[in-house]
């Protein structure tokens, strides 16, 4: 805990998630890093002793930190995603400690879509397994722009610096590849704690940070933030103000939302002017995205929830049929001619399948023809959608260009989806 | 995001302006939305009401979501009858002063009606509550109540969705739930299944008490330090009161306490205080050594997975 700084209300906030295969480590490097900052209560870190003697782990498990379910322990896995919040007194950080397990990809992709950087962990013995591949594949899509890896376990391997080069390299590769340009890797053992919080003794020959100062060296930015678009406001929900007057509330996209800004309402495609921009607060003259707001128009358009505002410059596309990527959770396939709900902001349609284009394959990051997306794969769909979606691509906006596909029957959530090819393809 | 050259410390809520926004900001942004979400896509919500700070938070949220209408959703309290008297009027002072429906689901009901077995007048009424909560969730036909619980609290809800589905027995299934990606909520069940929803989920106790701090949200005044007959059980500080009456060798002892959660006054221990306002609370959260729950809830203290379990079994 910072006792230094609590008065302030810290802004600078970076959101992260471990990516990585199972046993690679990942649980216990987060035990590491939280215990070696002190962000455990005692009484949390007494829970955590005492649950490693009845269980009979020997030394202290800090994977048992963040793995806090019953069978989780049992099995010594992470099923599910654990968020974990820590202070420096440079930062904030969300933490998601997401499963390895192909099985749980569902729980990773959970975890990942609101991330902004990767902890990506790879066992120093193994090196890069095709997990490993898939998890970083899935990352990036998401649009995580920034990889901090850790090659752990080396003590395991006496720290040879030679290994730790060979792994760096296909590391790097594969970033490269998948058009992550910000990669720092770093050789620890979250085990005995090299280089994660302190240096330690163990690795003269590494020159770079530790993973705790990468963490603080990364660039922050909230996810929801400035992207590669104008101004876009989802809307979630009508207010009913004293008298006739409407208001429509949403949180903002894309780019700052100012009154007096030129509007477009869609689908229906009317301009108009923004009147006021408010919280229950007050006016305000300019909403950063990630902002909940209310606004008022200038014309009294017939506006409801699912519709968007957005500015008159670079509007985002109205169309019932698109090109996306999907990563598909369902334990049955998907199929041409499939009809599902999707949810894209605040508006729901049910849509179908017109097209199933290719797999994405994760051994050689290429797409390749394929008719049915089966649990776990990445692929490239055409969707045609009841009523008209107001989209853009998911490289410039993660909050336009996102929707999720949901089961019509139990409204299970079947799927991940990005408007427009993978991004991290070769263009052109 | 705030640029640099704008102020950062400065909030004057009626000024217009480039104000900066910062992660209370963002926190409150993101409950705004979730509560809002949840009240579009469900049919029939409910608020979960204790009088506790968390739930405090979420009841002044949900005034800055929905105002100036009324909130499109009734609150309910779960009433385990072991009450702090400060408590009770709290809830009453604040549902009349804000002119929305408040549902009492009595513990007493349940225990009367032959529902839960009944433990005795010192015993402790915490888990009871789950039968009475599920009860009233099917009888008023909910299906979703909003809490105020957050991920910090303890290792079991770390792992729980903001949208947390709840299956017709009102159980959660930790190894089944379902994908929330980015902030596409989906608030679909089908009849007789529930969500449980939580717009706090990311917030920390100390953003909580910063956020009490800042927006100047009333608490009941027992979070704040007072002199109190407590004695000292399993490690905890249990006041002295109608519920909870000194036992063998055990001295009654006059402290300055406060108390850091609010629950089943047979269950919810005190903590040595001194801190009387909110912004000392704000310092000797920030400094605190031990968890909040760890502190204070004997109920977590039966067995590792405690919270687990009892959330399998619909507990809130």
């Amino acid at each position: 805990m910072s006792t230094t700084t609590h008065r302030e209300e810290t802004t600078d906030l970076l959101r992260f998630a471990t990516v990585g295969s199972v046993d690679d480590g990942k649980s216990t490097l987060i035990g590491r890093l939280l215990v070696d900052t002190k962000q455990l209560f005692d009484d949390q870190l007494d829970a955590v002793a005492e649950a490693s003697v009845r269980r009979g782990t020997g030394e202290v498990d800090l994977s048992f930190v963040t793995d806090g379910l019953r069978a989780e322990r049992e099995q010594g896995i992470t099923i599910d995603v654990a968020y974990r919040y820590a202070a420096t007194p440079s930062r904030k950080f969300v933490i998601a400690d997401c499963p390895g397990h192909v099985q749980y990809t569902r729980n990773m992709a959970t975890g990942a879509s609101t991330a902004d950087l990767a902890l990506v962990v790879i066992d120093a013995q193994s090196g890069m397994k095709e997990q490993t591949r898939r998890h970083c594949c899935i990352a990036a899509l998401l649009g995580v722009s920034e990889f901090i890896v850790c090659v752990n376990k080396m003590d395991l391997i006496d720290w040879d610096a030679k290994r730790f080069d060979a792994v760096e390299a296909d590391v790097r590769d594969l970033a490269a590849a998948l058009g992550v340009q910000r990669v720092t890797v770093v050789p620890v053992s979250a085990l005995l704690g090299d280089n994660v919080v302190e240096h330690g003794s163990a690795s003269p020959w590494y020159r770079g940070p530790t993973v705790l100062g990468a963490l603080e060296l990364a660039k922050a930015g909230d996810w929801t933030g400035d992207d590669g678009t104008t101004t876009r406001l989802p809307v979630q929900w009508v207010i009913r103000q004293v008298g006739e007057r409407r208001s429509y509330a949403g949180m903002v996209a894309g780019a700052p939302l100012v009154a007096g800004q030129r509007v477009l309402v869609l689908p229906l495609g009317k301009e108009t002017t923004v009147t006021e921009v408010s919280t229950y607060d007050g006016p305000l003259d300019v909403a950063a995205p990630g902002i909940s707001v209310s606004v008022d128009l200038e014309h009294d358009f017939d506006v409801t929830r699912g519709d968007m505002i957005a500015d008159v410059v670079n509007p985002p596309t109205v169309t019932s049929a698109i090109e996306a990527t999907v990563c598909w959770f369902g334990a049955q396939p998907l199929k041409v001619g499939d009809r599902i709900r999707l949810k894209h902001t605040t508006h729901s349609t049910p849509a179908r399948v017109t097209a199933i284009e290719s797999v994405l394959k994760i051994d050689t990051l290429s797409l390749a023809p394929k008719e049915e997306l089966e649990e776990n794969e990445i692929g490239v769909v055409h969707l045609a959608t009841a009523t008209p979606l107001v989209v853009d691509d998911y490289s410039k906006n993660r909050i336009t260009g996102s929707f999720v596909l949901i089961d019509e029957k139990d409204h299970t959530t079947l799927a991940a989806g990005l408007v427009g090819l993978p991004q991290i393809l070769p263009q052109g | 995001m705030p640029s640099p050259n704008e102020e950062t410390t400065a909030r004057d809520t009626t000024a217009r302006g480039h104000k900066a926004f910062n992660h209370l900001d963002l926190l409150e942004s993101q409950a705004i939305f979730i509560m809002r979400e949840v009240a579009a896509e469900c049919e029939r919500p409910v608020l979960l009401f204790s009088g506790g700070k968390d739930s405090a938070v979420l009841l002044h949220l949900a005034v800055k979501a929905f105002r100036p209408a009324g909130f499109p959703f009734p609150v309910m309290h779960v009433d385990t009858g072991h009450n702090f008297p400060e408590v009770l009027s709290f809830i009453d002072e604040t549902i009349t002063s804000l002119g929305e429906r408040l549902i009492v689901a009595k513990v007493q009901d349940s225990i009367d009606k032959g529902r839960v077995a009944d433990p005795g007048e010192n015993g402790s009424r915490n888990r009871l509550q789950t039968t009475t909560l599920l009860d009233a969730i099917t009888e008023h036909k909910f299906d979703a109540a909003f809490g105020g619980a957050r991920r910090d609290e303890d290792k079991a809800r770390a792992k729980e969705r903001v949208l947390s589905f709840r299956d017709a027995f009102g159980q959660w299934e930790p190894r089944k739930q379902r994908p929330e990606l980015w902030h596409l909520y989906q608030g679909k069940v089908l009849p007789g299944e529930h969500l449980r929803a939580f717009p706090l989920s990311d917030w920390t106790e100390l953003d909580i008490w910063q956020y009490i701090a800042r927006e100047k949200i009333a608490l009941p005044s027992i979070y704040y330090a007072h002199e109190r007959d407590v004695v000292e059980r399993d490690g905890m500080l249990l006041a002295v009161s109608q519920f909870v009456h000194p036992q063998d060798g055990e001295a009654v002892q006059r402290l300055s306490v406060r108390f850091r959660t609010v629950g089943d006054a047979t269950l919810t221990g005190a903590v040595r205080s001194t801190a009387a306002t909110v912004e000392e609370v704000v310092d000797e959260v920030a400094g605190a050594r031990v968890s909040e729950r760890g502190a204070t809830r004997g109920d977590d203290k039966f067995s590792e997975t405690a919270m687990e379990d009892r959330k399998r079994e619909g507990y809130f």
